[in-house]
């Protein structure tokens, strides 16, 4: 696996394990699951500085940026200009040029404003910001987002801390022949066996949060989770056998009384 | 003076650049953005600019997220959210 590199924007990835770091029980957690998951990119998002407490620790004390690729969100944006200013904010705030851009669509799915999405994510591409779409599972939004210059897609497996896993695996399928660009599948993925089979149908990576820090035991599940994920794409490079309706014989009958 | 300082009143010391009030909020300089007046400022520019009577000053840094966010503690800023309420949220 040490030479299957995942390169996007000209960036270097050694994990297709990303992940979040939201929902954990405290930094020392995080800390360690993402340590044990193996994952060098790390999703945050951007909020407010807490000025009344100022013993409040920082969640980069936790996470090195020299270590890790901090990838910072747009959660929790409604709308283009949101998502636009938290960007913005997240570049000046020094850690990256890497914004992975959510515009959600509806409090109760998640799912994104494929349309918002596109029209902020022209207007930070203009600015050069290195721009990765959380979208839906849809071949046509996704091609759109390339054809403007977002150098990866990520279109989500069901909605965001759903556990689904991959809903609608035809059309990531259509994504990933489409696009010719690395297709991350994002959001939606349960445990061990969704990761696996987003790996197995061909994405570049896979970035999950809750499946993680919403386990019973978040540690265990991360290494659960490296494991699925180098399973799946080392199944996908080897290349499946084709499903067939009846048996074929592993072994020879020549040579039987 | 008084400014808006992440949506709550905060009476400062007159002609105090960003740089001073950062400062004398003990926040580091690294892995913070500020916004005066909606306008997003560079760090080069904390010591120079002078904050200004009745200024809207947001400081922004990182937190824990996957997507969405809501799911842990944080201070709303976003106008335009159904939930927006410009105050600390806490696990929703």
């Amino acid at each position: 696996m040490s030479n299957d590199r995942l390169t996007i924007a000209g960036r270097e990835f050694r994990s297709r394990l990303w992940v979040g770091t939201g929902k954990y029980k405290d930094f020392v957690e995080t800390q360690k699951a993402i340590e044990v998951s193996g994952a060098d990119v790390v999703t945050v998002a951007v909020r407010r500085v807490n000025i009344t407490d100022r013993n409040s620790e920082n969640l980069l004390d936790y996470i090195d940026p020299k270590k890790y690729t901090i990838l910072p969100n747009t959660a929790g944006c409604y709308t283009v200009e949101d998502a636009v200013r938290y960007a913005r904010l997240a570049r000046a705030a020094g850690v990256s040029d890497l914004v992975k851009l959510e515009v959600i669509g509806d409090e109760k799915t998640l799912f994104p404003d494929t349309a918002g999405l596109i029209e902020a994510a022209k207007i930070l591409i203009k600015e050069g910001f290195i721009v990765l779409p959380y979208t839906n599972d849809d071949p046509i939004v996704a091609k759109k987002l390339v054809d403007i210059g977002c150098p990866a897609v990520m279109p989500l497996a069901a909605p965001i801390g759903s556990g689904l896993g991959i809903r609608n695996p035809y059309n990531l399928k259509i994504i990933l022949e489409t696009v010719k660009v690395p297709v991350i599948v994002d959001a939606g993925v349960g445990t061990a066996s969704d990761a696996a089979l987003a790996m197995e149908l061909g994405a570049d990576a896979v970035l999950m949060n809750t499946a993680i820090a919403g386990a019973q035991d978040p540690i265990v599940m991360a290494e659960a989770m490296k494991y699925a994920v180098d399973a799946g794409r080392l199944a996908y490079r080897a290349g499946r056998i084709p499903r067939k309706l009846y048996a074929t014989a592993s072994t020879t009958i020549e040579g039987m009384l | 003076m008084t400014i808006q300082l992440n949506g709550e009143q905060q009476d400062i010391q007159a002609g105090m650049s960003v740089a001073a009030l950062l400062r004398q909020l003990e926040i580091r300089l690294d892995q913070v953005a500020v916004e005066v007046n909606m306008e997003i400022m560079d760090k080069g520019g904390f010591e120079s600019k002078l904050l200004q009577d009745g200024d809207r000053v947001e400081v922004m840094s990182f937190i824990g997220g996957g997507s969405e966010g809501f799911d842990i503690g944080h201070f709303c800023i976003s106008p335009n959210h159904p939930r927006c309420c410009e105050k600390l949220i806490l696990n929703q």
